[in-house]
């Protein structure tokens, strides 16, 4: 699902971000990405959903090398990855019925497609019944659930998440790394950074360590 | 493929519904925005009417300028009244109207300002005189029709101005022109005033626009609701013009009236025709889109998520 091959990334600032990380992630696995701040997590995961394009090496994403799609084709290219951001990125003048519609009409399905997909993610993330709400009536952690609901409601394969619990306190953080664990028994591809160690202690998964833009250790599962 | 014609048509009515709904939501911006659009367009198309309006003016008296034959004094008014209807059984003569001197005399006095002066003359230093309207419109037939009528022996004076008509025309022309260059800078600045607006609203959304990326969204996708924006700026500009126009010409319409009724004229401003009309929906549309087009182009690309 995917692959890194000795994959460079120095910003235009001059900062080596990733040096030398090669790594790969099964169909169906699940896995943690941790290590401290600036370690290199947020800039692993950008190579994936080519919010950033690596400086030298190759990324291969559903069994396509990253650095072969042109600027015109990377919309159609994350339309196949579900991307969960640290602040949920939810747009709070629409509806959370109309967030988590987003990627749906994007990729042009009919009007009864969207309502019958955006029921069941919602109700995957146990919000069913609250679609015509703005999204600020909600808590942090309900949020967060509203922006895995978009996540997942286009059905990709492969999920990607920065810090989903960032903001949680532990007992909600659980809750969303049980939410991925559903997504995950289902098929779908997982790989979440994070710094939160203690939480990941109750979970069994493969865990790769980055620090200073180096895999410093591959935890196999538990 | 019926469907997915149909799906993206009610994609567009969605985009074009919803760049409306933005519009009104911020009534008082969209409102300032869409009066300089319509002003913009009502300065030209305004100018393009009352132009047509004195080319179907100027037009209608180049083809009947109208002699007016002064008779001796002598005449009495049975012979002139005889003589108009002889006149008028020529070929290049369409009609022929006797004027009385002491009609003439009236008239002078109600509507030339001098009353207080004509009425301290004794008697009435008017002619009769025949107003001819020539059947022909060449200007060699017209001369011809002018050399007799001074050849008459009854005739002191025949008066016939072609010269005007023509200096009228060629000042026409150079009006047109410079209302041809009015149109053009008005139009830029029209596709300017849009373009801008639609880079500040670009700017306001930029979250959204990063997030609509971040999920799938396709430049075509993006760029869709702007160019609907633009457009609804643009038809809502020109169909304020058009109302702009429309009551300009109403408030004008009383006084051409009495204009007109001075020259004995019964001409009457016209509005815009249909065709007017639409062509100027069409040009806000289309100007609309183009400063969409230009602002998307422009500033869409720069935006990308971090």
């Amino acid at each position: 699902m995917i692959r890194f091959e000795n994959v460079h990334k120095r910003y235009p600032s001059g900062r080596d971000a990733l040096s030398g990380v090669s790594f790969e992630m099964q169909k169906g696995e699940m896995a943690f990405l941790t290590g401290p701040s600036g370690a290199g997590k947020s800039t692993l995961l950008k190579l994936i959903a080519l919010i950033e394009r690596p400086t030298r090496g190759t990324v291969l994403v559903h069994n396509q090398n990253t650095s072969r799609i042109r600027r015109r084709q990377i919309p159609y290219f994350r339309r196949r990855i579900g991307i969960v951001f640290q602040d949920h990125k939810l747009l709070n003048d629409r509806t959370i019925f109309d967030n988590v519609a987003l990627p749906l009409v994007i990729a042009a399905l009919r009007r009864r497609d969207i309502e019958r997909r955006v029921r069941a993610a919602l109700d995957q993330v146990g919000l069913l019944g609250r679609e015509m709400h703005s999204p600020l009536t909600l808590s942090a952690g309900e949020q967060q659930r509203v922006g895995i609901a978009r996540a997942v409601a286009s059905r990709p394969d492969l999920v990607i998440a920065d810090e989903p619990t960032g903001n949680l306190d532990p007992g909600l953080s659980l809750e969303i790394m049980q939410l991925f664990e559903r997504f995950n028994k289902v098929g779908v591809t997982m790989l979440i950074a994070t710094h939160d160690l203690d939480l990941l202690d109750r979970l069994d998964h493969r865990r790769l360590r980055l620090d200073s833009g180096k895999i410093a250790r591959v935890t196999a599962d538990v | 493929m019926f469907r997915r014609t149909s799906h993206y048509c009610s994609l567009h009515a969605q985009n074009f519904l919803g760049a409306f709904g933005r519009l009104l939501r911020q009534p008082i911006g969209s409102a300032m925005t869409v009066t300089v659009i319509a002003i913009a367009l009502a300065l030209p198309a305004g100018l393009r009417v009352l132009l047509n309006n004195f080319e179907t003016l100027s037009g209608s008296w180049a083809g009947a300028i109208d002699f007016s034959v002064y008779l001796n004094m002598e005449i009495e008014e049975s012979r002139a009244r005889e003589l108009a209807t002889e006149l008028e059984g020529r070929d290049d003569v369409t009609q022929v109207v006797f004027v009385p001197r002491e009609a003439a005399l009236e008239e002078f006095q109600s509507y030339s300002g001098f009353g207080d002066a004509l009425d301290a003359l004794e008697q009435n230093p008017l002619p009769h005189a025949l107003i001819v309207r020539p059947a022909v419109d060449s200007r060699d037939q017209i001369e011809e029709l002018a050399e007799d009528l001074s050849e008459l022996a009854e005739t002191d004076l025949v008066q016939v101005d072609t010269a005007w008509v023509e200096r009228m025309r060629s000042m026409l022309l150079l009006i047109a022109r410079i209302v041809d260059l009015a149109t053009v800078l008005l139009a830029l600045a029209v596709v300017l005033v849009i373009g801008n607006t639609i880079r500040l609203e670009i700017n306001n959304r930029r979250t959204e626009i990063e997030v609509v990326k971040l999920v799938g969204g396709s430049d075509a996708f993006i760029r869709r609701p702007f160019l609907y924006m633009g457009l609804c700026y643009g038809l809502s500009g020109a169909m304020l013009a058009m109302l702009t126009i429309l009551l300009s010409l109403f408030t004008l319409a009383g006084p051409v009236r009495s204009l007109a009724g001075l020259y004995g004229s019964s001409f009457a401003l016209r509005g815009l025709t249909p065709e007017q009309a639409l062509w100027l929906l069409g040009t806000g549309a289309v100007l609309g889109w183009a400063g969409a087009g230009i602002a998307t182009a422009r500033h869409l690309r720069a935006i990308e998520p971090t």
